[in-house]
């Protein structure tokens, strides 16, 4: 039936195009064949019919994205709740705090279970303070210098790294996005295989060269092998390889030196990436653990995340400040630079 | 069907056509004709005798001899030539060569010196009886290493978390993005909700986790009063440790998953979702048909960047619990630092080289597969 119906659809229109026309009877259809009163009164009930499938429609869908919101709610509120327990708990004054979790410490330190003969009560978990104060960012602020020195460690290691890393990452992944060949692509998984290689592997050797540079026990240790790592290289070349060709040939065409290229195409269509690339790295190195565990043997040197992974009973009262001070200057720059992070994570993942 | 001959009429009036100028003495005279009605037998022989397509192309109707087709012939002119071309062939390759290499040298370098040589270094050491002592043992290292019940354990713990956090972390960051992406009212702001975990740095969550899971922590007290013969647990020092690690993982990776699906399903193209949903396709039936397929890259690529950070989680595992966590914590990555610490470097080494070849092989293997089934979906 088809097939007779386009073999004369196409007979048609071939004769259309020759202006010729041939006129064709219009089939009888279930509507002309009512009469007018009878058409109306058809009509009428359609519509009457239609009205009510949509609001049944609208319903069910108000109800199904009342579930959706619910669970949404719910999972974000999963998310957020340890930041706002963190961020609530740093206005407790540092007496509640040790009454409040004590407990939970004293169990920490290895007698749990004989603990437990004597120690029966539970926390309970208030994210309301009773007294509202800011006595223990005063305590940490004001008082001890020494974790205003451990934050500055923590933003002289960081912002090197993160800064040197975007610029060597850049030249690197636009020579192989721009020049990519079967044997350089090699090379390129090697770096894939490097970025994914625990810090721990190459702790040995890595200590071996720093001691022979004899940067050991400086911050160099961890800035210059965090500047060289392949994270960047990764995600900016996988952006990089979407730059239409077009664009680089009608730059070429046009007399542009291959630098000109780089900065004034590349680096622009990139710069969502360069962002979120910025960010992130921002976050890695934030949250650096490991190598200033290892390499930076002097404590005064080492940054305030090696301090607060060593938080116990004594200085409890200004853990949660000290971990919302901690917390702040990520979650500012995510505020701020937010779009940019989405825009430059959801590119990197679509082909 | 009668107002497109009137258009194409004025069309023509207008010489846009036929490229003469309106109102020119030839555009009068070539006006088309009108349109004219035929009968059915007419118009089956207008159909039948109408002129051919030939001579269309100007070689067509001509038949070539071998002779009329052009030899180049050897002569010094054009060896010449040959050679320059060669020459210039050559000079831009070199010069590809050189914006390569200029470009990549300040990362190859500090590659090189940081990442390449420390590798060899440990390449060489696995061999060794110690890094100072240089005689060649051959592949008592790795002997030692693999027979080493620590090494086992803590690979079999790498191993199963990898394997069980990576597809729960694709998986569900799969159903927050098509619940999101299911017209949600607020949707924007869900995401930066459920991206935030990501920029919290670990070290200030830890104190939470363990105020929630330690054993006088609140989660038992939860328990507690929901259950009245609710038995305490130390949730970091039992068997249920991996489940706490895992929900730190998940915690701090859905939002980044989520948010790279959530991209995936937008770039889904819309006709065809909604021309499926018009053939009376359902939802479930839209997913698995169509949207499946084109989340397929996107998949792989979560479940690579899942995996880089399912390495990357025993940072937590040692802030929450120190260097000799609880059996089923004890990564690979506790097993070399605790070498390190005890001066075994050449277990280290063996253990790390162990490593890396896994992992080559581990990521070999899912590159192949990528580049296979990318392949797959642009045919």
């Amino acid at each position: 039936m088809d097939e007779i119906k386009r073999t004369q659809r196409r007979r048609a229109a071939t004769l259309a195009r020759r202006n010729i026309y041939v006129e064709t009877k219009q089939p009888e259809t279930f509507i002309t064949s009512l009469n007018p009163e009878a058409r109306e009164a058809f009509f009428a009930s359609e519509k009457k019919r239609i009205a009510l499938n949509l609001r049944k429609r609208r319903i069910t869908k108000g109800i199904i994205t009342g579930i959706g919101v619910a669970v949404a709610i719910f999972i974000s509120a999963l998310a957020l709740v340890p930041i706002f327990f963190t961020f609530l708990n740093s206005f407790m004054s540092s007496e509640e705090i040790v009454s409040n979790y004590q407990v939970v410490f004293q169990s920490m330190s290895g007698h749990a279970t004989q603990g437990a003969t004597y120690m029966s009560r539970t926390p309970v978990l208030k994210l309301i303070p009773e007294e509202v104060t800011i006595s223990q960012y005063t305590t940490l602020l004001f008082m001890n210098p020494e974790y205003l020195f451990k934050y500055w460690n923590s933003i002289i290691l960081t912002l090197p790294i993160v800064a040197g890393q975007m610029i060597v990452a850049c030249l690197a992944s636009y020579s192989f996005a721009r020049y990519r060949r079967k044997r350089r692509e090699v090379l390129f998984f090697s770096y894939i295989i490097l970025m994914l290689m625990p810090f721990q592997v190459t702790l040995v050797p890595n200590y071996m060269i720093s001691d022979a540079l004899g940067i050991l026990d400086t911050i160099w240790a961890i800035i210059l092998p965090g500047i060289f790592s392949t994270f960047a290289i990764f995600l900016l070349t996988k952006y990089m390889r979407q730059i239409p060709s077009g664009y680089i040939e009608a730059a070429t065409l046009d007399g542009a030196s291959e630098w000109q290229i780089f900065t004034n195409i590349a680096l622009p269509l990139c710069k969502n990436a360069i962002f979120a690339l910025t960010i992130l790295l921002f976050i890695d190195y934030w949250n650096m653990v490991e190598q200033p565990l290892v390499l930076l043997t002097d404590v005064d040197k080492q940054p305030l995340s090696v301090f607060l992974s060593q938080i116990n009973e004594p200085e409890l009262g200004i853990a949660f400040a000290a971990s919302s001070v901690y917390m702040i200057p990520p979650l500012l720059i995510f505020f701020w630079g937010e779009d940019y992070l989405v825009e430059g994570i959801s590119r990197s993942g679509i082909k | 069907m009668d107002n497109r001959t009137e258009n194409q009429n004025r069309i023509e009036d207008k010489g846009e056509v036929t490229g003469i100028r309106p109102g020119s003495e030839v555009a009068k005279t070539e006006k088309a004709k009108p349109a004219k009605t035929l009968s059915e037998e007419e118009r089956d022989a207008a159909l039948i005798n109408r002129p051919k397509a030939k001579d269309v192309t100007p070689l067509a109707s001509k038949k070539l001899a071998p002779k009329d087709i052009p030899v180049f012939e050897d002569t010094p002119e054009r060896r010449e030539k040959l050679e320059l071309r060669k020459k210039r062939h050559f000079k831009r390759k070199l010069r590809d060569w050189g914006i390569f290499t200029g470009y990549l040298t300040p990362s190859f370098v500090g590659v090189l010196v940081f990442f390449f040589l420390p590798l060899l270094m440990l390449l060489k050491t696995s061999f060794q009886k110690s890094p100072t002592n240089s005689d060649f043992v051959g592949f008592r290292n790795y002997e030692r290493v693999l027979t080493n019940d620590a090494f086992i354990s803590a690979s079999k713990n790498t191993l199963t978390f990898a394997l069980i956090s990576v597809p729960l972390a694709v998986v569900l960051a799969l159903l927050v993005a098509l619940l999101l992406n299911s017209g949600l009212p607020g949707k924007s702001l869900f995401r930066s909700f459920l991206l935030n975990p990501m920029m919290v740095p670990v070290a200030s969550v830890v104190l939470i986790w363990q105020v929630f899971f330690s054993y006088n922590g609140v989660v038992n007290g939860i328990t507690a009063q929901l259950f009245d013969n609710a038995e305490k647990i130390d949730w970091l020092k039992s068997s249920y440790a991996q489940i706490v690690i895992m929900l730190l993982f998940l915690w701090k990776n859905l939002g980044y998953n989520m948010v790279l699906f959530l991209a995936a399903l937008n770039s889904i193209p819309h006709e065809i979702l909604e021309s499926a949903s018009i053939d009376g396709a359902g939802p479930v039936k839209r997913f698995f048909a169509i949207k499946l397929h084109y989340l397929s890259p996107t998949i792989f690529f979560v479940g690579i960047m899942s995996l880089i950070n399912s390495f990357k989680i025993f940072r937590e595992v040692y802030l929450l619990t120190g260097d000799y966590p609880f059996d089923n914590l004890y990564m690979l990555q506790h097993f070399m630092n605790n070498s390190f610490t005890h001066l075994d470097y050449s277990k280290l080494s063996a253990g790390a080289i162990v490593m890396c070849i896994v992992m080559i092989i581990i990521v070999g293997g899912l590159f192949f597969a990528e580049s296979k089934f990318d392949k797959d979906v642009e045919e």
